[in-house]
């Protein structure tokens, strides 16, 4: 890198060409007062704060100066304090100076600067005109505090939201002295577009954006962010044992620096005071007492019906418990559900213990939901899925699972298909806006409309349920168009030809009668596909969540193998929703697959697993999630163990998972919080956060990510690996006897070692269009589909209060023209009423969803009772994104008619 | 209505950012002021963030974001008016139609401003009531015009 020599305040100084005169400065312990400067944005020159003076005399802003060989720069001298000082006083004039009440005292940039200048805030206040009013503190925000008075219109926060955050919640409004830092209409900041993420809060330089009640942390631990499958690398800042404050990691490639707000405000649900921290059992009472034990259970609002307590006991005499019963259910008569949130090592103990202890391959978890289309997709295709130890990109064929997410920075092209990125994996989608920015062209293929659709180069909205079609035609006009890389699918693809042929199937009339959308649109939107190297697609439940989810994907990685992109790690990228849900499946918490996706019908493998674990194992792989279900409920499966998930409530249809759990003759829930389907439990073990334990979680990029314990274990609890190595122990088997998470790990590595290698040809899928299983008919006209809503994470983001009070209420969106037919007007109370059941909720009219389409949040997971859902023959998944319902109205009020006229008008901004 | 003159507005423009101003005066041309409707709907159209579109429109003093009265009532304050009694004259307005200096009322009968000069120097102090212009005004002129106008109490709107 080429090197200058300047001289700052007489110190010869050799920097970068490029930097500024305040970076060189600032590199070099050289004070030069600033304020609108931040080191992660672009330099502004707005405050005039940072003023130097050149040889030349002359007075610049040293934010946007770069640095010239001999340059000769004054910080200081009475010149240039001249210019200076009558800047900072009447920023100081308009300030609310009373520092010693302020959150932000000792941090401040403007009492930096007035002690560096050496500023009289008294006789200021005298000379100048101060403003009149105090302006009304913004409150409305549950993690920070906006207070006006305090803003010194750097204009950070401004630059920030746009160019980190990318959402431009707030701007400057107003003019001259009445201007200050406005929301859309000047509104509170918890009705504006904000998405609370923080990053302005954390770059004031001054009191005008604080963290309510910030404490300071004595020391950082490593952890990732326990939500969504991104694995943001985050630093618990611990103080007395407790989370007091949650950081980014600047140097993870994951996150580069940034978190949403689940990331930064969400870490609270560690010390709810609901967490489960003793063991408790069922008991049966004769008469009511023992209320204490109840409590998690009411503070969760869960009745447990009639006399059925539970009452809280020992680890002994739990564990003992549930020794003695798993010990009548050995094999096919139990069942564990694992956790897609738990650590990889907690996984790998419980498939373990199922497999090795209870002798059971019906092992699975919820990424059953969703997740499953991909790994059936890619292992048929000859695509690696799983776990790598090294973390290096080989970047040769075929491509690795996992990528280093800094690449998305180079796509040519992003097409994104049926996932809200920007709610559910927030960082990804700042990710995928930045690389917009750096010259990627965007495709989205999505129903309705979300973020990414906004800044999409091509939006294409087919109706719910015929993506398949609408993606192979695309395929089609690669081939047709020859648009393909021949010489790529000559060497790779076993299978070319016959695909061509299919392809022809899906000509673009035809596609588009199928799905809605225009030819042309098409047609483009494949060849800007093809054009883009490399090519990334990333993908969710809108595309798993169908009766043909795996040929969904099949459709998505027939466009990469096309366009050879399926050469780049980045290529293909299914979404994980949770934390851990692709390391779950690595560990081997399916039903077919040991670890790493090794078929457990094979016999070969079976013996190689059997020589490494020291046991005999089941020869006939288990049930999937749902086929647990129906087993259970046909009283086949009469032991469940069921760890940090709530499939009473995840999984459709509600009302049948219920009726099962209830059949069942042993349950063992094991959680950090009392959920719906703990009711149902005969022993509830209390397990540690995240926080409270070691381990590594697998990404969606599959990258391994390691995590340090920060906390004791709350109460009582216990990692989950230690309950269950503890409890195999009991049932004298060996092969457990695991001291912490590293041998655990070690193990696992040991194991992954002696698995044989496979790696293939790449394979087309020719497939044929299906409808979806529940469409439209005169009774059922309109199709519902459900979206996440970005505050709301399953029961950790509902045990943070802050999180509670951002997420929108219980809706359903419906197009005024489709209010209209069903005599619906905005904010009443509805029905949905579907083939399999009905629920009541409030409607909102908003012109952005399409004709046809509802859209209902998950909240609760509600929609669950309006599904029967097919199952996608090939991974178990069912169909649960889409289900056919007609909406009525419950009873009509002529107050609200009214109000809906003005505010169908208003939509939602 | 609204909604439908907004649209046949943007359709005579191409989307881009620079048109954010004319639109904005086209759109309060033809509505009177700037609903916060149809701000959302032209931040849509150009691709901007809506609060990009606030703070132009909060920055010009020609933009409003609420509402006018149906009877404008501008109070000259130039310096021949002032000498010669506008601050006596806007009292007097003020207390006849119940509205301080840049209100507007809430049943959206009067919008009460102020001028620099209407340039009718010669017959100061003047005001303007809509398009017609008050000259020679004394404090009883001014209460014989709003006599009896002054019922409109409910919830006044700051500007």
């Amino acid at each position: 890198m080429e090197r200058v020599a300047l001289i700052i305040d007489g110190q010869e100084i050799r920097t970068r060409r490029g930097a500024t005169i305040l970076e060189t400065a600032l590199e070099n312990k050289i004070y030069i007062p600033h304020l609108c400067y931040h080191p992660d944005l672009k330099p502004a020159g707005a405050c005039r704060v940072c003023l130097v003076e050149l040889d030349s005399g002359k007075i610049v802003t040293s934010c946007r100066t770069p640095v010239r060989e001999g340059m000769v720069v004054k910080t200081k001298g009475p010149e240039l304090d001249n210019v200076r000082r009558p800047v900072i006083e009447m920023i100081v004039a308009n300030h609310h100076m009373d520092c010693r009440n302020c959150l932000k005292k000792g941090q401040c940039a403007l009492q930096k600067i007035t002690a560096y200048m050496k500023i009289d805030k008294k006789g200021i206040q005298q000379d100048l005109r101060l403003p009149v009013t105090g302006l009304p503190v913004d409150d409305s925000n549950p993690f920070f505090i906006r207070d006006h008075n305090k803003c010194v219109l750097c204009g950070i926060c401004v630059r920030t939201c746009h160019e980190i955050a990318k959402v431009s919640a707030v701007d400057f409004a107003g003019r001259g002295d009445n201007s200050k830092i406005a929301a859309f209409g000047d509104r509170a900041i918890a009705a504006s577009q904000c998405v609370s993420c923080g990053e302005c809060v954390i770059r004031c330089p001054v009191g005008a954006l604080v963290l309510r009640n910030p404490e300071k942390p004595l020391q950082y631990i490593k952890s990732v962010c326990p939500y969504c499958g991104v694995g943001c690398g985050i630093h618990l800042g611990v103080r007395d044992d407790r989370i007091v404050h949650v950081r980014a990691d600047a140097a993870s490639t994951v996150n580069s620096g940034n978190l949403c707000v689940k990331g930064r405000f969400g870490i609270g649900f560690v010390h709810s005071p609901d967490r489960l921290k003793e063991p408790m059992v069922r008991v049966t009472l004769k008469q009511r007492s023992a209320p204490d034990a109840m409590r998690p259970l009411k503070n969760a609002g869960i009745r447990v019906s009639g006399s059925e307590h539970f009452r809280v006991a020992s680890w002994e005499e739990a564990l003992g418990l549930v020794a003695e019963n798993l010990k009548k259910y050995k094999r096919d008569e139990f069942a564990l559900i694992a956790s897609t949130r738990c650590t990889n090592e907690d996984d790998y103990v419980a498939q373990k213990f199922a497999r090795v202890v209870m002798g059971s391959n019906h092992i699975d978890t919820s990424a059953r939901l969703y997740y499953s289309p991909n790994i059936a997709a890619f292992r048929r295709t000859g695509k690696c899925v799983g776990f790598i130890p090294s973390q290096e990109d080989s970047g040769g064929f075929p491509g690795a699972a996992g990528h280093n997410p800094e690449q998305i920075e180079q796509a040519g092209c992003i097409l994104v298909a049926g996932a809200d990125i920007s709610r559910s994996h927030p960082v990804l989608g700042l990710k995928i806006k930045n690389s917009v920015d750096h010259g990627a062209r965007l495709l989205v293929i999505s129903p309705n409309e979300n973020d990414l659709c906004r800044i999409a180069e091509k939006w294409l909205t087919p109706y719910a349920g015929t993506e398949l079609a609408l993606i192979m035609g695309m395929c089609n006009v690669i081939v047709e168009k020859e648009l393909f890389d021949s010489a790529f699918t000559g060497m790779y693809c076993r299978n070319f030809e016959e695909f061509r042929e299919s392809a022809g199937d899906f000509s673009l009339g035809r596609v588009e009668r199928i799905t809605g959308v225009a030819r042309d649109l098409i047609e483009e939107s494949a060849r800007i596909y093809a054009a883009g190297k490399p090519a990334a697609i990333f993908w969710g439940s809108g595309i798993t969540q169908y009766a043909r989810g795996t040929d969904n994907v099949h459709a998505l990685i027939n466009l990469a193998i096309l366009t050879a992109n399926i050469k780049y790690s980045l290529a293909l990228n299914p979404l994980s929703e949770q934390s851990n849900a692709l390391g779950a499946c690595d560990m081997g918490c399916l039903p077919d697959y040991y670890l790493c996706y090794q078929p457990v019908g094979d016999r070969d493998i079976r013996e190689k697993m059997e020589s490494l674990w020291d046991c005999k194992l089941n020869p006939d792989p288990g049930l999937t999630l749902t086929e647990i279900i129906d087993a259970a409920l046909a009283e086949r499966i009469k032991a469940l163990y069921i760890i940090g998930s709530d499939p009473a409530l995840t999984v459709a249809p509600s009302k049948k998972v219920q009726a099962a759990l209830k059949k069942a003759k042993f349950i063992i829930f094991q959680d950090m919080f009392i959920n719906e389907t703990a009711k149902y439990a005969h022993v509830v073990l209390p397990a540690a956060s995240f926080a409270e334990k070691e381990g590594t979680l697998i990404n969606t990029d599959g990258k391994t990510q390691a995590m340090e314990r920060a906390l004791e274990p709350a109460g009582n609890s216990r990692p989950d690996w230690a309950i269950m190595s503890e409890l195999a122990k009991r049932m004298q088997s060996k092969g457990f006897e695991f001291g912490s998470a590293d041998d655990i790990l070690s193990e696992i590595l040991a194991v992954i070692g002696n698995l044989p290698e496979r790696i293939g040809r790449f394979k087309l899928f020719p497939l044929q269009y299906t409808p979806p299983a529940d469409t439209t008919d005169t009774d059922y006209p309109v199709i519902l589909t459900s979206e996440r809503d970005l505050y709301t994470d399953s029961v950790m983001s509902e045990k943070v209060e802050g999180m509670r009070k951002l997420r929108t209420e219980e809706y359903v969106f419906i197009n005024p023209r489709d209010a209209d037919d069903f005599d619906i007007s905005d904010g009443e109370t509805v029905r949905i009423i579907s083939r399999h059941g009905a629920i009541e909720t409030e409607a909102r009219l908003t012109g952005t969803t399409p004709s046809g389409l509802v859209v209902m949040n998950r909240e609760k997971e509600k929609i669950n009772q309006l599904l029967n859902p097919v199952l996608d023959a090939i991974s178990g998944t069912p169909e649960t994104k889409i289900c056919a319902v007609r909406l009525e109205k419950i009873r009509r009020s002529k107050k609200r008619e009214k109000r809906s006229k003005v505010s169908a008008a208003g939509g939602h901004v | 209505m609204e909604e439908e003159f907004v649209d046949r507005i943007l359709a005579s423009y191409k989307g881009e950012r620079n048109e954010l101003v004319p639109i904005l005066q086209e759109v309060q041309e033809n509505l009177g002021y700037l609903p916060e409707k149809a701000m959302i709907d032209i931040a849509r159209f150009l691709g901007v963030p809506g609060s990009h579109v606030y703070s132009v429109a909060s920055f010009y003093a020609q933009f409003r974001t609420l509402p006018l009265g149906k009877t404008r009532v501008a109070v000259c304050r130039g310096t021949a008016c002032h000498i010669r009694g506008a601050p006596l004259i806007l009292h007097e307005i003020e207390d006849a139609i119940h509205l301080k200096e840049g209100e507007t009322s809430g049943d959206l009968e009067y919008t009460l401003e102020t001028v620099a000069c209407i340039g009718c120097c010669a017959l100061a102090p003047c005001i303007k009531v809509n398009m017609d212009v008050a000259g020679d005004m004394t404090p009883e002129k001014a209460k014989e015009l709003f006599k009896g106008n002054g019922n409109s109490n409910g919830g006044n709107r700051g500007e």
